[in-house]
Parts: C-alpha cells; structure tokens; sequence
C-alpha cells in the first residue's frame, strides 16, 4: 500500500508535469514541423508515466465516500489530460497540417475568440430549437403511452408500431418538416419532437407494465380508481423507465437538432456553423462547435442524471452507486 | 433504445390490433395528404382558370407534382418507377443509392461491433481500462456524434479516403456504443457461484471468458447489436448529408430537398424505413440461429 503509494505520489505530478512541458516544447521554433526521436521518447515516457498512474489509481480503494468521489473523477481526469497532451504534441511536433487535424490550442483560442458566435448558435440551437422539441416530444410520448396503457386494444396495435419506428432513421424527416415548417428553428424543434416521442412511448409503455400483481390488487382492495393507482404507484414505479428515455432522448435531441440544420436553416445555428466552416476548411472553428455540443450535451445529460437520482433515490441501482 | 425497446416480437392477438393501427395511420396520412394540399391545389386550379369546385379540388390534391404531403399512392407508385423502373445500376434507381448506404452500414456495423466487443471484454478483464475508459465512453455519447461527420470526411478525405470509409467510420462511432454497454453487461452476468464453479476447475481467464461469460452475454450481445445495426443506418445516411455525396440514400434525401421534390423524399425515407426493418429482422434471424446452436428451444428462450 504505501509501496503504491508513494509510486502514485511520484507518477502522477511526473506526468503532469511532463505532459505540460511536452505540450510547451512541441511550440519550439526547432521542434514544431520537425521533431526528432528525443521528443519522441520524451512523449512515449510521458504515456507511460500516466498509464502506470492510472492504473495504481484505480487499483486504490479509498474508505471515504468522498476520497471516492475524487478518485472516480481523477482517473478519467488525468487520462482526458494525456489525450489532450498527446494530441497536441503529435499534430504540432510532427507538423500535421491544420486543414486536417488542428491542435487542442489553437481549438481553444478560436473557441475564446468567438464566443458571441458560438452563444448566437447555442441560443439557436440548443435553446430554440432542441428544448422545445424534447419537452413537446417527451411529454407526448408519456401522454399516448398513458392512453395505451388506459386503453388495451389501442396499446395492443400502438406499441409494436412504435417499437418498429423507434428503430428507423427518423432524422429523415429533416427535409419534410422544413417544407412544413419553415427554415427557422420550428422545423427543428418538430424533427426533435418526432424523435423523441417513439423512445418515450417505447419506455413508458414497458414502465407502466413494470407495476406488479399484487401492488395492483392492493390498490384495487383500496378502491383505487386508475386515476389514483396511476399517480400514486404507477408511475413512481415507472420513473426509471421514463428516465432511461429522458437521458436517451437528450442526446437524441441535440443530435436531431443540429443534423436538421443540415437541410436549411437561417445564418445561424451549431449545424450549420459546422457545415460551412468545414466547406471552408476552417477546421479550428469546425472543432471549436463540437467542443460546445459536447459541453452542452454532457451539461444536458448531467441535469437529467441529476434529476434521476433525486427523483428516484429508492431504487437499488441509484443506492448501490 | 435499451434492450427492452429493441424486442421486435409480435406475439398472437396482436396481429389484429397493429393491422387497425397500420389502417389508421395510412388513413390519416390520405386526410393529411387531402388537408396539406388543398390550399395549394385550389391555387393551382384557379390559376389553370378551371371552377374550383369541391370534388375536382379533392381529386387534385391526391395527384400534384410537388404536394406538401404526398398522399400514400404517390409515394408507393414513386418507389415502384425508381426500383424496378430502371436499370439497377443506375444513378435514378433507388436500389443502387439504397446499395451504397447498406455497403457502408454494414462495414461501419461490422468495425463499431467488433471494437464495442474488444471494448467490452477489455472493461470486464482489466480494472485500469474500466476505471480511465469508461467515463470517456460514457461521455462520448453525450456529444451529438453527428456533428463529428464533416470533419471525419474532410480530415479522411484530405489523407486520401473517399467513398466507403468515412462513412462507415461514423457508423462504426455511432453503433459501438450500444454493443460495448450491452456486452459489459451481459459478460458480468454470470453469478459469482458459477464463476467460482469454474475456478475449481481451475479453468483459466481465457477459458471462463470461452465458456461461461461468452455464452451467457449472447442475449444481450443480440439485443444490443439490433440497436446497434438501427444506429449504425442512420450514421450513414447523415455521413452522406452534409458533404455533398453524390450517392446513397442521404444524399438522394438531400437532393430531393434541394429541388423540392417531395415524392422522392418519402419515397427515399421508406426505403430507409424498409432497410433498417430488414436489418433488424437480419440479426432477429441470427439471433434465432445461435439460440438454436446453443440447445435452447425457442428464439429468446435462452434469457
């Protein structure tokens, strides 16, 4: 143990450290374009330093639920960091054009440079167009599964339908909603709203088949009508179920969003930033729209996750992590 | 899009219910098709200096050259003209696009499984690659992969590759996912009893990984490869969009939008639809086929 960890002690600031200057060095007016084989091996040390580092780390078993809250996150931490260092001492030391593949740095300062750009396309992307569309597509998912669940003969027929059309390429129907409804972000919003509806009916239906027998009964020997039975067990039983769908769906809907600008859409939005910046061989701003969708989407995700654990703080999956 | 969504089964006493469903909707989409068009038809036909009365308005929103929602005869003699209509390998035939997109799912499907498995059984063996991969993974999937398209064409493109590959490298990213989340979880499902049933025998990790993980994954390793295949279609299409691709059912989506085309565009995404069923329905069989191999009596019986 104390063999560990004083190995950890040692790795991790060496390959922080080594890695920083790595990144630093590759910029060199000597080095960047033509790096000989000591920057070579220096980069090599550096991945194995931080390879041995993680893994001593994750072999560690802290006591405290907060030493392992911060070892869960310094692992992928420190192997996010070696990517970002490796990533950027190949493409600048081994001279790698921009127009394919830009380093992390010069990513980041397009990013800071346009910032009003980027917000001007998250507003229209995220906030117009996927927002709306997932709120309108979930809530009415869960309202026809309701319905379904309510009716039998309709749920009979419904649901296989739906689980055939959750499978097809229904971002396909980008071009016929633009017919429909305009170049602005109302087509995008009901691409997004298609899109989600088919998982949240799909897993409503089978959340509001999750109840059991005998919970039933009870409530029936409670003279519950399907009302009450629905509010009280039913649908706590399926909030799992619906959260699988909510978390499913806001990738699904940042993703629907931005390839339905793809089709058409007024001067501004992450898609079509995308679309023309990459014509334009401007890759560093092409790099800089996908760093903010993955923010924005891991910033979506985490809200929902978040929301699930406070939400269903009861089931054994959320009390055993 | 978890495994529960992806069972494609339809038990007996359904068949009445999703034929009623599949009525409704076709009859809906003549009301839509009969209400999308009628301003746009009353329009025409005033202009043609015909009386806009209402029988002939009716009939001609079943029959415009470009309508708001093609009605479902359109759409169907639209498939017909463009599949068995002309030469297959032509650049108007609809088997010929629908032929470049499946050849770049199914690469795409075969390279982003076989790396979800190697993912899979490296996360189960090794707990360092657990510990530093998997939240990347995770979080690999919150970034609307998508947007990666153009750049995966222009960077590949700009080394020399063109034509199936960078697709199929999207398809390939969008499906790993699915299969290695699903793999993970189906080779851990062994209870520690039967594991420890196999250390007795002193079996090694390679030979527990053959034996006992292997088999059990199967069901989901099937259940997640449906997803996976759905996935893999989509990745194509949306490859071909915003690039410019000159074949393939995106590009033939694109094309259809550009011109104003309606018909062609349903006709296109029917074809899409029509694919991804088939796809699915393709690893159903397979599935049924390993379960059979396997000694289980029935498709699913094995869960």
């Amino acid at each position: 143990m104390t063999h560990r960890a004083a190995r950890i002690g040692l790795l991790t600031p060496a390959a922080l450290a080594g890695g920083a200057a790595l990144a630093i060095a590759a910029h060199r007016a000597g080095l960047a374009g033509e790096a000989g084989s000591g920057f070579w091996l220096a980069a090599f040390l550096v991945w194995l330093a931080a390879t041995l580092a993680a893994r001593d780390l994750a072999a560690l078993a802290p006591r405290t639920a907060t030493g392992r809250r911060i070892l869960r996150l310094a692992v992928p931490l420190l192997f996010g960091f070696l990517v970002l260092v490796l990533w950027e001492a190949v493409v600048v030391g081994a001279g790698v054009p921009a127009v394919l593949m830009p380093p992390p740095s010069s990513i980041a300062a397009r990013f800071a440079a346009a910032l009003p750009v980027l917000g001007a396309d998250f507003v229209q992307t995220c906030l117009k167009s996927a927002l709306p569309g997932y709120a309108v597509g979930c809530l009415s998912g869960l309202g026809v599964a309701i319905l379904a669940d309510r009716f039998p003969l309709l749920g009979r027929g419904l649901l296989p339908v739906a689980n055939v059309a959750s499978a097809l390429p229904i971002v396909g129907i980008a071009p016929i909603m633009v017919m429909w409804f305009g170049f602005d972000w109302p087509s995008k919003a009901a691409v997004v709203a298609v899109m989600t509806f088919f998982p949240m009916l799909v897993q409503a239906g089978a959340g509001l088949a999750a109840t059991g027998r005998i919970e039933r009964d009870l409530m029936r020997t409670y003279a519950a009508g399907y009302g009450r039975t629905l509010a009280s067990l039913r649908l706590p039983i399926a909030l799992p179920f619906l959260f699988t769908a909510l978390k499913v769906n806001a990738t699904l809907a940042l993703i629907g969003a931005i390839v339905a600008e793809f089709f058409g859409t007024p001067i501004v939005g992450m898609g079509f930033r995308i679309s023309i910046e990459a014509a334009r061989l401007s890759l560093d701003m092409v790099w800089a729209e996908i760093a903010l969708a993955a923010l924005a989407g891991s910033a979506f995700y985490g809200i929902i996750a978040l929301a699930e654990r406070a939400a269903t703080g009861w089931h054994p999956s959320v009390r055993a992590g | 899009m978890t495994p529960e969504a992806a069972s494609f089964s339809f038990p007996r006493g359904r068949a009445l219910p999703v034929m009623g469903v599949v009525l409704a909707l076709l009859a809906a989409w003549y009301l839509a098709a009969l209400l999308g068009n009628w301003n746009g038809a009353a329009d025409a036909l005033a202009r043609a200096g015909a009386a806009p009365d209402t029988a002939k308005i009716a009939a001609a929103t079943m029959a415009q050259e470009r309508p708001v929602v093609p009605a479902p005869h359109q759409v169907f003699s639209e498939l017909s003209r463009s599949t068995v209509g002309v030469p297959l390998g032509s650049k108007r035939s609809l088997v010929y696009h629908a032929w470049v997109t499946l050849s770049a799912t199914l690469l795409g499907f075969a390279l982003g499984s076989a790396l979800g498995i190697a993912l899979a059984v490296a996360i189960v063996h090794l707990r360092s690659v657990e510990a530093s991969l998997m939240p990347w993974i995770v979080a690999s999937q919150t970034v609307p992969i998508l947007a990666v398209a153009p750049i995966v064409i222009v960077a590949l493109g700009a080394a020399g590759l063109t034509g199936l590959l960078p697709k199929a490298v999207i398809a390939a990213y969008l499906c790993f996912f699915p299969v290695t989340v699903g793999m993970v979880k189906g080779l851990n499902a062994p209870d520690r009893i039967q594991r420890d049933l196999m250390r007795t025998y002193s079996a090694s990790r390679g030979q527990v990984l053959a034996r006992l993980r292997w088999p059990a994954a199967l069901p989901d390793l099937f259940a997640s490869l449906k997803i996976a295949v759905a996935a893999s279609l989509v990745g194509t299409i949306v490859a071909e969009l915003p690039t410019g691709a000159q074949a393939g059912l995106g590009a033939r989506l694109l094309a259809g939008s550009y011109y104003g085309q309606t018909v062609r565009i349903w006709a296109a995404l029917i074809a899409a639809a029509a694919l991804s069923a088939l796809l699915v329905q393709g690893i159903g069989l397979a599935e049924a086929a390993a379960a059979r191999a396997m000694g289980a009596r029935a498709p699913g019986a094995a869960r």
